[in-house]
């Protein structure tokens, strides 16, 4: 300990003190009582519907469409008719222009989107507002640059668009991971049916205002809203010429599966267990803050979350003890608070997960940590929460929990951190925190991971190629090799 | 009084040796007893493939070009056993300079497919190619050498490992080319080559958890059913061309891994 530290150490702490509230006014956004299903360029009334909730306070937003295989079908029609009489046609730097459009609009409207974000999926706005949202606009405009410059992506291949491209996305990031299918689809020249998660509907619902405000050509983008059977029926539907999936391990098997023998171009973005590796010489407070960005950022619901810490032997001690202070200091609690670091689950089914994956730590023998903190009495909520004395045997070392749920294993050597941190069926990222800088590059080689993310964790950015190894899934997003799964070319050289 | 010649006993090449089927079983093909190979052979191949992935993944890129060309090498001084063995001797021509043209693209990936990204913030972020792992290949029926080598080498060539199930009617030239194999420097154990009944041993290797991707090249009609069973640990399917050259059969087995660092002082 240093001086100051010791001295910080005395320091008396006030008993009660909070910050003032700070909430985000959220009239910014206004709901209507209802949606259908944005189909052709306008919208379709549902024959079933259901209430979408803020997860924060379970209080109802909005009435959305439960989408039939018919309702599907005819987002697959009005996508084809679409792609077949018109947007193939027009030429590459108009189709940019539209994306660049787009991005244009989602910059000028982010607030909204923010507050919408967070009031539908319980994520703090400070997240919506900083991450999701300028992120997603960079994601049209990156991709808008290269609607008219395919030809330089892969150049002697003759890249054309593949058709209709059926995109199924979750709840995690629902703006953003609409922006991750729809930018590099329409940039290739491809029509979509896009089907925002069963929880968080409402932000696809606003951008379909976006693209009236931008004008692209009614049908190009189709947005049906429903559960599980709603993505079904895409995988299944007649004239859909690729799927790109986002979410669970077990869904995405079930959609290879379902496609087999089809033909059907496929791309899946699944699960994750990610390690994050800590060695004795890292920078600790900066590992910490890594740490925590990596595990409770978005509540944890992250696929590539770095859920497994794994901890130098030599430093164990030191690590936990600044991890379980530096929980004490994140602030849970209303997502539309400015102050607000953890956020609402995003449902009662995923917090019924996640207890019960935690349920299962504590019966197998782990320790369990939660900083004192009060949670809302209302809506779907759980704890920042770590787990040490976990073996690799462990559900909770094995399973992908997607809740703010780190476990916490040790390693000796170099060798036995990559053997851990490679003993998943997952491969979608990993940590390194070191400062030698030829064991950070020898560890990116060995990890089994898409994402290797040194000295940081948790960085997306539009040019920067994500995706997974393994049981983690399978094509890229983001960057040149994202546009690959909406293109076609010629055989071969 | 006329010399008996000393026939060749045509056997599977698993981990660098040439074993028998565990199954004790041959069928006739080419007019020849050929091993007919079990289950328990296709795993004992993956077991090889996958012991042998560190040692050919881990290898330069330049020395897997070299070991490549060096194969090609192989089959040149063969040249006149695999014309017998396959369409004749333009098939084995093409064959070697196919061989050549992939041995050159080992050390060109990287900077053909990879990238350095130009992201938003203060980080170095790179993204270069790597090898899936293991690789279950079914070759086509037709060209006998030139099929399978068309689906093979490219394979190989990212830095893979491979178990791969031979022509069934004409085998006789993938067991010669696992002759050139091991007289090669290609690493035992990195090329596993099974005759036998394919529709016997396809499923298995597509439903095994430690194959990572499965070229459904010469899977006639199986197809559906194969790729079916291959989502069991999301397996990267390929439907290939069995008589093509392309970096893009390289790519269709290669993982991007992207990696992040901070640029500061």
């Amino acid at each position: 300990m240093t001086e100051l530290e010791r001295k910080q150490d005395r320091t008396p702490v006030p008993k009660e003190w909070a910050y003032a509230p700070a909430p985000e006014a959220r009239d910014i956004v206004s709901l209507r009582e209802r949606y259908g299903h944005f189909v052709g360029g306008g919208w379709l009334d549902p024959s079933e519907s259901y209430t979408t909730i803020s997860p924060a306070t379970e209080e109802p937003l909005a009435e959305v469409g439960q989408a039939t295989a018919e309702d599907v079908q005819a987002a697959v029609l009005a996508a084809r008719e679409a792609f077949e009489n018109g947007w193939s046609g027009i030429s590459a730097s108009e189709r940019a222009k539209y994306l660049f459009r787009i991005a244009r609009i989602l910059q000028e409207r982010s607030r909204e989107f923010a507050v919408l974000e967070t009031l539908n999926g319980g994520k703090p706005i400070k997240e919506s507002r900083d991450v999701d949202l300028p992120l997603a606009a960079a994601h049209f405009f990156y991709y808008a640059g290269w609607a008219d410059k395919l030809e330089y992506a892969f150049p002697n291949r003759r890249p054309r668009p593949v058709g209709v491209a059926g995109q199924i996305i979750p709840w995690n990031f629902p703006l953003l991971m609409l922006a991750w299918k729809i930018a590099p689809a329409l940039a290739a020249g491809n029509t979509v049916v896009l089907k925002p998660a069963e929880t968080t509907p409402l932000s696809a619902l606003l951008f379909a205002d976006v693209l009236r405000q931008a004008e692209l050509p009614a049908g190009v983008v189709n947005i049906v809203t429903g559960d599980g059977r709603t993505g079904a029926a895409i995988v299944q539907a007649e004239g859909v010429d690729k799927i790109a999936f986002t979410g669970s391990t077990e869904v995405g098997k079930a959609i290879q599966r379902e496609l087999a023998g089809t033909g059907k171009k496929l791309t899946l973005e699944l699960g994750g267990k990610a390690a994050n590796i800590i060695f004795d010489d890292a920078a600790l407070d900066q590992a910490v803050e890594g740490i925590v960005n990596g595990i409770y950022f978005n509540q944890g619901h992250v696929c590539c979350a770095g859920s497994r810490l794994l901890v130098q032997e030599s430093i164990y001690e030191p690590v936990v003890e600044k991890l379980k202070r530096r929980l004490t200091t994140l602030r849970v609690g209303d997502p539309l608070d400015k102050n607000t670091d953890v956020g609402a689950i995003n449902s009662k089914e995923q917090l019924a997960r996640i207890q019960e994956l935690v349920a299962s730590g504590e019966q197998e023998g782990a320790e369990i940590y939660q900083p004192p903190c009060r949670l809302p009495e209302k809506g779907y909520w759980f704890a920042p929460t770590v787990f040490t004395n976990v073996a690799q045997s462990y559900r909770i070392a094995q399973e992908e929990i997607f809740g703010p749920v780190l476990s916490i294993l040790t390693f000796r050597t170099p060798e036995e951190a990559v053997e851990k941190a490679n003993n998943t069926p997952y491969g979608l990222s990993a940590g390194v925190w070191t400062e030698k800088g030829s064991r950070i590059l020898w560890m990116a080689e060995r990890l089994r991971a898409g994402v290797v993310w040194a000295n940081t964790y948790n960085r997306f950015d539009p040019s920067s190629p994500f995706g997974g190894y393994k049981e983690s899934g399978f094509g890229r997003e983001g960057g040149r090799h994202g546009l690959e799964p909406y293109l076609q070319f010629d055989g071969s050289e | 009084m006329k010399r008996l010649p000393v026939r060749k006993t045509y056997k599977l090449f698993i981990g660098g040796a040439f074993p028998r089927s565990e199954s004790g079983r041959t069928y006739e093909a080419e007019g020849q007893n050929v091993a007919r190979a079990s289950r328990k052979d296709v795993r004992d191949a993956v077991r090889a493939a996958r012991a042998a992935l560190p040692k050919w993944a881990g290898m330069t890129a330049y020395n897997r070009g070299q070991v490549l060309y060096r194969l090609a090498e192989m089959i040149e001084t063969r040249s006149s056993e695999f014309a017998d063995l396959s369409s004749g001797r333009e098939e084995v021509e093409r064959t070697v300079d196919r061989v050549v043209w992939y041995a050159g693209w080992a050390d060109k990936l990287a900077q053909v497919l990879g990238s350095s990204n130009p992201v938003s913030g203060p980080y170095f972020n790179f993204t270069v190619p790597e090898p899936t792992g293991v690789v279950a290949v079914l070759a086509p029926e037709e060209p006998p050498l030139l099929g399978l080598v068309s689906r093979l080498v490219p394979v190989l060539t990212g830095g893979n490992t491979v178990v791969a199930v031979a022509s069934e009617t004409h085998p006789l030239a993938a067991i010669e080319l696992a002759e050139a194999l091991a007289t090669s420097d290609v690493p035992g154990g990195t090329v596993n080559l099974l005759t036998g009944h394919a529709d016997e041993l396809a499923p298995w290797l597509a439903s095994h958890m430690d194959v990572n991707a499965l070229d459904v090249t010469g899977a006639d009609g199986a197809a559906a059913d194969l790729e079916r069973a291959a989502a069991d640990n999301v397996k990267r399917i390929v439907r290939g061309e069995p008589d093509t050259q392309s970096p893009w059969d390289i790519a269709s087995f290669l993982e991007f891994k992207t990696v992040w660092h901070p640029v500061g002082q």
